[in-house]
């Protein structure tokens, strides 16, 4: 097995679980932010505390018994405490949880993210699950990770409704909405690392995924992404982070 | 514009609270009993639990049974409960901050295609929004400030407003509060007045249970007063809350109860596959089928079988912490 093995979800996830620092709290959700999380307790985030919005602290994430919501007994069994939903988020707002986690159908270049509604809000073409606890995460969170598949129509300049808040407008748009704190800090995605211009709070290219060039992330965004003039690649997928991840996931051998 | 339900009036919730004459403090009755007494048609109807975990399955059956009419249901997160609802003509609004099967399951196709179509509503909350909106309503207060929905467009499209800190001047989003008409909310636990207990994750239920003008629990077993003395910390709801009380083992079914059962996931299959086939009409046909067949919530359970809800009591057992 070599990183050219690896699928884009699986380097979107390990991209992700390599920003995790050991230590902090984590606010995640379904799918791949509990896999990046296990993955980066299993690395170099052992004491990662890993929250659930049904209230769960502490989660204990079992190669294979990853549980399909947020609210049922395979995320809550051997938490280490569970209180109820509005506790959690309001923990959030507190101030107590460095890290956020979302998935996006549509992001803007001021990471604003739409889970609603794709069409005039009015009369959508299509009508989307909902914020979840997405809109409170991203408002609350100490800083928050997005990660989605690289796709010019999932990168677009103005989202079509702000479900959850990113930078809004841009400038100091978010901290004048009342939003003090937090905002999405990374980007990633299966073509590259994005952050955010520290004034304008416009999407900026920061590093490519392994192979990629310039070029095709800028073809598969739908805006036009603040470059600097050096833009590092990140470092290969490795066959050790790849393995670990498919023994999490179930389709891999317990090494 | 989907603007939301009126705002409660808190003063007037608390009124109606205060007028209702206290009734008797043995509540246990029948599903039947209990939707034909307390749930009205037009109501804002509180569904306990969230997503697939203590949906009130037999309740909720019961009011699609009893043909109610004109509900507008509230959920933090809502599984395919509203869908039965809206295809069925029993609700035609869903408060809640998310609509789908669940993960594995896809979109809410139902749901989707009534929004799309302009025949529902999809009153969109953030999910601490909504808790929030709960907990002034059991706190019996308008509102509680939060920076949840600041700046986005759920806010605007649904009229929430801002408010200003007296002290700080800091500008926080005014979350208005909830009183349902009738909520609705499965327990493992409770006795003949009402108290309960719940294992595992609560979710919001304690507030719902404070903010609901009136109050139905169903619970998969009904124990002494005497078995809460021992371990009173672990009452969630106060019997005084509670207007009726149903015992209804495997009254979550096909969704989970914690520690008692794990989800049915062909059930879920079944139904999406009914959707995928027939759309709404599917929906639809899957309703009328149940109802058509089963006079009550146990005769439903009976066409299930004692042996799988067996093995899903086993399964949750077996993922019990030893």
């Amino acid at each position: 097995m070599t990183d050219m093995d690896a699928l884009p979800d699986e380097i979107m996830t390990i991209t992700a679980s390599r920003i995790l620092d050991n230590g902090k709290v984590m606010f995640a959700g379904i799918g791949q932010p509990l896999l990046a999380a296990a993955l980066a307790r299993r690395r170099q985030a052992p004491d990662l505390t890993v929250i659930l919005e049904g209230g769960m602290v502490g989660i204990q994430l079992e190669p294979g018994q990853f549980p399909a919501s947020t609210n049922e007994m395979r995320a809550a069994v051997g938490a280490e405490m569970i209180t109820n939903a509005s506790d959690i988020f309001m923990m959030a707002q507190r101030g107590l949880f460095d890290y956020g986690f979302l998935g996006v159908a549509q992001i803007d270049a001021y990471g604003n993210v739409n889970t609603s509604i794709i069409g005039d809000p009015k009369q959508p073409d299509v009508r989307l699950p909902g914020p979840g606890g997405g809109n409170d995460i991203i408002s609350m969170c100490n800083e928050t990770l997005i990660v989605t598949n690289h796709e010019p129509r999932r990168f677009v300049e103005k989202v079509d409704f702000v479900t959850s808040p990113g930078y809004l407008s841009g400038g100091t748009a978010r901290a004048d909405a009342g939003l003090i704190f937090g905002g999405p800090s990374w980007v990633v995605t299966d073509l590259a690392l994005m952050d955010f211009d520290p004034k304008s709070h416009r999407m900026r290219l920061h590093s490519l995924q392994s192979g990629v060039s310039i070029e095709q992330v800028q073809v598969a965004t739908g805006f036009e992404l603040l470059v600097p003039e050096q833009v590092p690649t990140l470092a290969p997928v490795t066959i050790e982070e790849l393995k670990q991840l498919r023994v999490l996931t179930g389709h891999g051998a317990d090494a | 514009m989907t603007s939301m339900t009126k705002p409660a009036d808190a003063v007037r919730a608390r009124q109606v609270l205060e007028a209702a004459s206290a009734g008797p403090s043995h509540k246990l009755m029948t599903a039947a009993d209990a939707v034909r007494r307390f749930v009205e048609d037009d109501f804002v109807v509180a569904v306990g639990g969230t997503n697939h975990a203590r949906t009130p399955m037999a309740l909720l059956w019961e009011i699609l049974r009893q043909g109610r009419t004109g509900l507008s249901l509230s959920r933090p997160l809502t599984c395919y409960e509203s869908e039965l609802f809206i295809a069925h003509g029993a609700a035609d609004r869903v408060i809640t901050s998310w609509v789908g099967i669940g993960h594995g399951w896809g979109l809410a196709k139902v749901l989707r295609e009534y929004v799309e179509q302009g025949r529902a509503t999809y009153e969109e909350w953030s999910h601490l929004g909504l808790g929030l909106r709960y907990k002034a309503g059991a706190m019996g207060m308008p509102f509680l400030p939060t920076l949840s929905m600041m700046g986005s467009d759920l806010a605007t499209t649904l009229g929430v407003r801002t408010t200003e800190c007296p002290y700080t001047g800091q500008t926080l989003q005014a979350m208005p509060s909830l009183n349902p008409d009738v909520a609705l909310i499965h327990v493992q636990r409770a006795d003949i007045h009402g108290n309960a207990q719940i294992d595992g994750y609560e979710l919001m239920d304690a507030d719902v249970a404070r903010a609901a003008q009136r109050l139905i629990i169903s619970a998969e077993e009904i124990v002494p007063t005497e078995s809460f003395r021992r371990d009173p910390s672990r009452t969630l709801i106060p019997g005084f809350a509670v207007d009726a009380v149903v015992e209804q083992p495997f009254g979550s079914y096909p969704h989970e109860c914690y520690g008692r059962y794990d989800s049915d996931h062909e059930a879920f299959s079944d139904y999406v596959e009914e959707v995928r086939s027939g759309g709404s009409q599917g929906a639809r046909s899957y309703v009328d089928s149940v109802l058509d067949a089963h006079p009550d919530f146990e005769s439903y359970l009976g066409s299930i079988g004692e042996h799988r809800l067996k093995e899903l009591r086993e399964l949750a057992e077996g993922m019990m912490p030893k």
